[in-house]
């Protein structure tokens, strides 16, 4: 009996009219918790009860407060019938089992129906009494915290980042069990939301364990989803990152962090080859080579430190100034034959793949040949949909086979993926200074299920097995791009009838291991040979071995820092990191496309898709390429591509940040070429085209403000010296494609996108590129946490969810209009948003997120959620370089909040270079000639900083405990002090929501826990409830407010990482009747306001930091 | 294609005060639009019709959904709804409450039933307010009144405090409910010429002296109601006019005082027992319910109509008024020296401020 809750109902308010005659109200309330039901006395003839009822005590499993909701139901006592309800209110009261949350709910919860909606609230007090449960075999995890930010929460510091978590359930729909036939739409309703609500609580609690039995303490980047299956039942399903959380207690201790973070993003694997090849351009440049290979030998007990390792120090020779090509090593079978379907991918590997002639390759080094990255990672995605389960044939099946045996005999380990942290998976997108090394590329897989009925709920293998599939294929395709690591790590469905669309998408990237758990890889990566990156530029470099670039790629020398290679363009899913040096503003990029599909069933529905899959991701990369340099940008943040399936199409909307890289290269034009050369006034309507276009192009450098520095080509140095290749990518011949894009893969300042216009469609292609209209000025938009470039935030914030629905009109549904109507609807959404705000200009919109789904044969919905934040325009008109310096200061300021053990290494570190201004990188370089030395001393010492690390990390856990009993009595306090504010005034305390993980202009002080709701609106009375626009919105808006009800009752001001993960909205207007389930996410704050004094004082040690971090370059 | 569905709800409720003018003045959505085209939105944001449309449409469902709340203001303040700051929740319930000049002369002492409802569409027609913004300021009307009808304590407090309304619009309010409870004529013709702020005036003087309230401030309807016992008692002060001695000698102290500072003190003279008789006269027969309603009329008619067609000048009017009702207390027969007060200060004032052109 490890809990005792606590509930007493205090008053109602705002009540509904019951009883018509007395034009008054009976009301009483039923409280419920598992199996136990109290009720308070009947308070008559009041729309006001004042029920003031004793406490009600349930005493309770913690495993049954951790999964089932809080019921409160408000009736209306009726001598004579039935009482009738008059609605119900759902706690979860999660928030309360962990000790650093809250410890009291108290407050006016919005009394909720089905049917009618909003009726009223009522003011609950909630409390648990804890007993501690020293229970090892215990099924509860209490006391793991959760939250659904996707970076390290403000006011904590990660000790350890131990990785993907994940689990799912399963049940049957309420909905369409055979009892839903004779229950009342409400009754049905109820049964959803309280099964949903227990799933989800149990859910929780699953990966609460899983936290637990990796020692973790929390869950960051949770995201819960349903899938809603129909017929086949209802899976909710959540991933995470399971994490080591300490709360930072104090400010103190701020300054010596700040140089540590930067060594770590120096740190280059170790090349045991003492005498770097050199190179043409610069011999004495060490050129990393990084390979990761899989050394058969290594050894696979769980004890063994160095078995999970994904790393291993490959001696190499010095690369041949060759071309990119891929290895294929005929014993491993190579998935590239798993996309014959795919004919531009085939063409691609016939054309850069060579023989291998690296003799010097000690272990088999086996490869998916097949990856993508920035120009190519459709064609991996695509063949992640052609690797689709049920539907291929038997051939595709083979290849399936082949597939996996290809991923376990790799390395000659297939139980390395036995490992406790099976997928190096982080679903953060944000990380500390100095985590992220090196980023490959975005990696994403898609795969095409049939649904069938989940018969055995408490065996959910089937929904299981799917993803593992998806997440071993996203995983291999990381390892192709020489990453060991996704970050940015995100899974989808999309479901239509019996067919179901898993998406999976991340960023491969090298980790730094120094908050991982793993003490090898950190062994391995310690060793690396240290190199003079300055910040802001290490991770654009490749992480892959140019000599085995897993795709053909267009390298140079970084801008930034002219040592290591980068890519001509980054596609990344993650947040801009905070240190990235970035030129201008950046920009929201997105792509749109549909495609007609045939109405078919099963089976045949499932392959005709899988079909199109390829297709659809590879013209979305195209148009966001072509928007990207139409933009003049380099790189794309917070890719987002979601492909909903409906009845008869598909559609396709990619979402991503675009911005101007300082490390990568400038980013060439796009060029027409006409094929029907003898055309007079065609060759003239050409020129006029690519007129228009390059003007768009310098029109948008001016826009956002990008003015990279000349770099003259001698000071590059000439790049890769390759012989000039030209690889084409080739569309195939399906009907829609009506273009033919050249890829022109050659270097040079001067190659240019080419678009070939060989039809009026691929004209009309062309046209819709410029069609995008740029935000009217005073405007920014982006889908990322912040701004590039904007960094002076007021406090004025807007959050907003906008809904569309168009339908179409069925006589011209060609592909072509369907992409029109789309896009249109998209822009016009974007125009509105941008015409509704307009009262906040100067302002950016941040987090923009876009959903699109298909409820109905001819019907698109776009759901819309994002924050609108104001800004101050003087301090905008700041240089590049201020602002430069202001996200170092930034940066700076963010590793005071991870403090500690790097503290301790700081003493031994190596020679560290915190964000050396490009200027003066080159002296630094110099100053760091007899690196090698002192390298070797570290190596030797190594293990005792493994001693070091893992006492801190017990000195750390001994530190949480504390924390925790010094925090409850101040929760308390905290309490007291604000239920006694709004005595004073009765209005309604303001709580803002963000889909941001911070609040601009404030500190968030505390985390309450996660908000999680889930509901259900249905009405029958569509036309008086103002249609199905008012019957939306009020709706929303009653989410809203229960959220901000919730979050109040906690005691918290705010909600961050706010998320509509689900809208879904089905109308019947013939009958009247509308349905809509939404469910939202995110973290319960309190955030205090930056005073004047706390803005100074934080400038005070950002200030501070600068010298501080010139100090360690000295003693170095 | 066409767009099934349009919504966009804002953590902080978006309220447009153009728009929201727009739907309180009762324009329907496409007139709307046709306004702020005109307005030259457009050309200022860059805008597409299609986005003011959508915009439009927009705001006026989110005030189509406030209006429920705007109808119990306290509602709108406890609500968790609709996250609104308290500024804007202001503005919204002042906006909402403000009426229309034109409009509220249409409708005031008229009684607030059914049946004046159905007149609204005329009244629509002869001020030009669209029926829709008739209708929500007769409602406004009705449902104070409502409210207020059976309550103790100060009207304009107790409109205040259940609407939350600004001091100025409180007390426009109560004028408008104690002219709809008194059912004072104020259509006729001849009192055109009066502004609403004029009878607002005249309401405030009379809820301060003569109703229930004036005497004891624990009754029930105490600022809504003339007090009965004080128009009882009005009767008393025929004695003014019916005795002769008493006219005469009232006439000649306010002579002997005024003579020399009137500059219309001949026309004073000759029309003094008129003047005295009609004022009188308009006091002893307002027992009469007919006569209660008929008061502006007859002030109109028995003292501002004589005094304008002789061009007494405001301040003649004044000197004459003040000497008319302090003389009465030198009048050694009469008895009812308080009642006279009571009535003839109120009275004063109504006249001052109802002698204008």
């Amino acid at each position: 009996m490890p809990g005792k809750l606590k509930v007493k109902i205090v008053a109602g308010r705002h009540l509904p009219v019951m009883d018509r005659a007395s034009d008054l109200t009976d009301a009483f309330v039923e409280v419920k918790f598992g199996n136990t039901t109290f009720k308070t006395d009947v308070y008559p003839k009041s729309l006001n009860p004042q029920w003031n009822s004793e406490w009600f005590k349930f005493e309770v499993d913690d495993e049954d407060l951790q999964d089932e909701p809080l019921q409160i139901t408000v009736l209306d006592h009726d001598t004579y019938s039935a009482n009738d309800a008059i609605g119900k209110v759902y706690i979860d009261i999660d928030p309360l089992l962990y000790s650093e949350a809250a410890t009291v709910i108290s407050g006016w919860f919005p009394i909720y129906d089905t049917i009618h909606g909003i009726r009223g609230e009522i003011n609950v007090v909630v409390k648990v009494d804890l007993f501690n449960d020293l229970n090892r075999f215990r099924q509860s995890s209490c006391g793991v915290k959760f939250f659904c930010t996707t970076s390290i929460p403000k006011c904590y510091r990660a000790v350890i980042i131990h990785g993907f978590v994940e689990e799912l359930v399963v049940n049957e729909d309420p909905e369409y069990q055979w009892i839903d036939r004779i229950r009342t739409p409400r009754a049905s309703n109820e049964a959803r939301q309280r099964l949903i609500s227990l799933m989800s609580g149990e859910l929780q609690r699953k990966i609460g364990l899983k936290v637990l039995e990796m020692r973790g303490n929390a869950v960051v980047g949770y995201l819960q989803c349903f899938d809603l299956e129909g017929e086949s039942g209802l899976v909710v399903r959540a991933i995470g990152t399971a994490c080591t959380l300490d709360k930072l207690s104090s400010p103190a201790a701020f300054l010596p962090a700040c140089n540590s973070p930067s060594k770590e993003m120096k740190e280059i694997p170790f090349n045991e080859d003492p005498n770097p090849n050199t190179h043409s351009s610069g011999p004495s440049t060490p050129l990393k080579n990084q390979t990761y290979s899989f050394s058969p030998s290594k050894s696979y007990s769980r004890q063994s430190s160095s078995s999970d390792t994904d790393l291993s120090l490959t001696p190499k020779t010095a690369p041949y100034p060759q071309g990119p090509r891929i290895y294929l090593c005929p014993s491993s079978p190579s998935l590239s034959c798993g996309s014959l379907h795919l004919k531009k991918s085939c063409l691609l590997l016939s054309e850069s793949s060579l023989p291998p002639h690296h003799s010097s390759l000690v272990s088999p080094v086996l490869r998916k040949s097949v990856s993508f990255s920035e120009e190519l990672f459709l064609a991996a995605s695509g063949m992640g949909s052609g690797s689709a389960g049920k539907e291929g044939g038997p051939f595709k099946a083979l290849l399936r086979q082949q597939t996996q045996s290809a991923l376990e005999q790799r390395g000659g380990s297939p139980h390395r993926f036995c490992r406790r942290r099976e997928f190096p998976f982080f679903t953060l997108t944000a990380f500390p200074p100095g985590f992220l090394v090196h980023v490959g590329g975005v990696v994403s897989a898609r795969s095409v299920k049939l649904l069938d009925r989940i018969h055995n709920p408490d065996e959910p293998e089937t929904r299981d097995a799917w993803w593992a599939e998806i997440r071993q294929e996203i995983k291999s395709h990381a390892k192709a791009l020489g990453c060991h690591a996704v970050v940015g790590y995100s899974e989808s469905t999309s479901i239509c009838e019996e067919v179901c669309i898993l998406s999976a998408s991340g960023t491969a990237a090298v980790l730094n291991p120094r908050f991982l758990q793993d003490g090898t890889v950190e062994g391995c990566l310690e060793q690396r040979l240290e190199e003079n990156l300055p910040a802001g530029c290490g991770f654009c470099h490749i992480p892959y071995d140019e000599l085995n670039m897993p795709f053909p790629a267009h390298l140079t020398y970084c801008y930034n820092c002219r040592k290591q290679k980068v890519p001509d363009v980054l596609f990344t899913t993650i947040d801009l990191p905070t240190d990235a040096t970035v030129i201008g503003k950046g920009c929201l990029i997105q792509a749109r496309l549909c495609r007609l599909k045939k109405k078919a069933q099963a089976e045949a529905n499932a392959t005709a898709i899988s079909n199109l899959l390829p297709f659809m991701e590879y013209e979305v990369h195209t148009q966001l390429m072509n928007k990207l340099k139409l933009k003049g940008m380099n790189a794309l943040f917070g890719l987002r591509i979601q492909i909903t399936v409906g009845e008869n199409m598909l559609m396709g909307l990619a979402s991503a940040t675009g911005v101007y890289l300082a490390a990568l290269p400038t980013p060439g034009g796009i060029q027409i070429a006409g094929k029907t050369p003898n055309d007079g006034s065609y060759e003239q309507h050409i020129s006029h085209m690519q007129k228009k276009i390059n003007d768009t192009i310098a029109k948008n450098k001016e826009l956002y403000e990008i003015n990279p520095p000349e770099i003259s080509e001698e000071i590059i140095g000439s790049p890769i010296p390759e012989p000039r290749q030209r690889s084409r990518l080739l569309r195939s011949q399906s009907e829609s494609s009506d273009e033919v894009t050249e890829l022109d893969l050659s270097h040079g300042k001067k190659d240019a996108f080419v678009l070939e216009i060989d039809d009026t469609d691929a004209m009309e292609d062309v046209h819709s590129l410029l069609t995008d209209v740029p935000p009217p000025s005073g405007f920014y938009s982006c889908n990322t946490e912040i701004m590039p470039g904007i960094n002076n935030w007021t406090s004025e914030i807007q959050m907003f969810t906008s809904v569309r629905v168009i339908r179409l009109s069925s006589l011209n549904l060609t592909n072509h209009a369907l992409n029109k109507n789309f896009n249109d609807l998209c822009e016009n959404l974007l125009k509105s948003l941008y015409f509704k705000l307009r009262s906040m200009i100067p302002c950016c919109l941040c987090h923009v997120n876009f959903t699109v789904s298909l409820p109905e044969d001819e019907l698109i919905q776009v759901t819309v959620t994002a924050v609108a934040i104001t800004f101050d325009k003087n301090q905008a008109l700041q240089t590049t370089k201020a602002h430069v310096e202001k996200s170092l200061q930034r940066a700076s300021t963010d590793n005071e909040e991870l403090l500690q053990f790097p503290l301790e290494l700081c003493s031994d570190s190596l020679p560290s270079h915190p964000f050396p201004p490009a200027k003066e990188h080159l002296e630094s370089a110099s100053s760091n000639s007899g690196i090698p030395a002192a390298q070797r001393d570290r190596c030797s010492s190594w293990i005792e900083l493994i001693k070091l690390k893992a006492q801190t990390i017990r000195r750390g856990s001994i530190k949480t405990t504390v924390t925790v009993e010094k925090t409850s009595p101040m929760g308390e306090g905290n309490f007291r002090n604000r239920s006694a504010a709004p005595c004073a005034n009765s209005t309604v305390g303001v709580v803002k929501m963000t889909p941001l993980s911070f609040i601009p202009g404030a500190k968030i002080t505390k985390y309450l826990g996660i908000i999680n709701m889930f509901f259900i609106r249905e009405t029958t009375s569509l036309r008086e409830e103002g249609g199905v626009s008012g019957f939306l919105h009020a709706f929303i808006a009653e989410v809203f407010a229960m959220v901000r009800a919730h979050v109040a009752a906690l005691g918290g001001n705010a909600v961050v990482s706010y998320i509509m993960k689900q809208c879904v909205f089905m109308e019947n207007p013939n009958k009247n009747q509308a349905q809509c389930l939404i469910n939202v996410s995110g973290d319960a704050v309190v955030f205090a306001r930056e005073s004047e004094l706390e803005v100074v004082s934080t400038q005070q040690p950002a200030a501070n930091c600068q010298p501080a971090c010139t100090g360690g370059e000295v003693t170095t | 294609m066409t767009s099934e569905l349009d919504i966009f709800v804002g953590n902080t409720t978006l309220i447009d005060e153009d728009v929201y003018r727009l739907w309180l003045d009762g324009y329907s959505v496409g007139d709307a639009v046709a306004l702020r085209v005109r307005s030259g939105i457009l050309e200022q944001t860059g805008a597409t019709a299609a986005v003011l449309q959508s915009d439009t449409m927009d705001h006026y469902r989110t005030f189509h959904m406030l209006e429920r709340l705007l109808h119990a203001p306290p509602k709108l303040l406890h609500q968790l709804i609709y996250q609104i700051p308290p500024s804007r929740q202001a503005l919204l319930i002042e906006r909402y409450y403000a009426f229309d000049e034109a409009f509220v002369r249409e409708v005031l002492g008229k009684k607030l039933s059914k049946g004046t409802k159905k007149d609204l569409d005329d009244i629509s027609t002869k001020t030009g307010i669209t029926l829709k913004s008739c209708r929500r300021q007769f409602d406004n009307f009705k449902r104070v009144f409502k409210v207020v009808e059976e309550m103790r304590g100060s009207l304009v407090d107790n409109v205040q405090q259940h609407f939350l309304l600004s001091d100025r619009l409180a007390r426009d309010y109560a004028a408008i409910v104690f002219f709809a409870n008194n059912r004072f004529e104020t259509g006729k013709k001849k009192l055109q010429y009066l502004s609403f702020g004029d009878f607002a005036f005249c309401a405030e003087l009379m809820i301060q002296n003569w109703t229930l309230g004036a005497v004891d401030s624990q009754v029930d309807d105490m600022d809504m109601d003339l007090d009965k016992e004080f128009l009882q008692d009005l009767k008393e002060l025929k004695v003014l006019v019916a005795d002769k001695d008493l006219l005469d000698l009232h006439k000649s102290l306010v002579c002997t005082a005024l003579r020399g500072k009137l500059g219309v003190f001949s026309e004073m003279e000759a029309n003094f027992k008129n003047l005295s008789r009609g004022l009188v006269n308009v006091a002893t027969k307002l027992t009469h319910n007919k006569d209660v309603r008929d008061l502006f009329v007859d002030l109109v008619e028995k003292f501002v109509e004589p005094c304008r067609s002789d061009h007494w000048p405001l301040s003649d009017v004044r000197l004459f008024l003040n000497q008319y009702s302090a003389s009465v207390h030198s009048l050694d027969g009469f008895r009812h020296q308080a009642l006279w007060d009571r009535y003839m200060g109120t009275l004063r004032g109504c006249l001052l401020r109802l002698y204008h052109d």
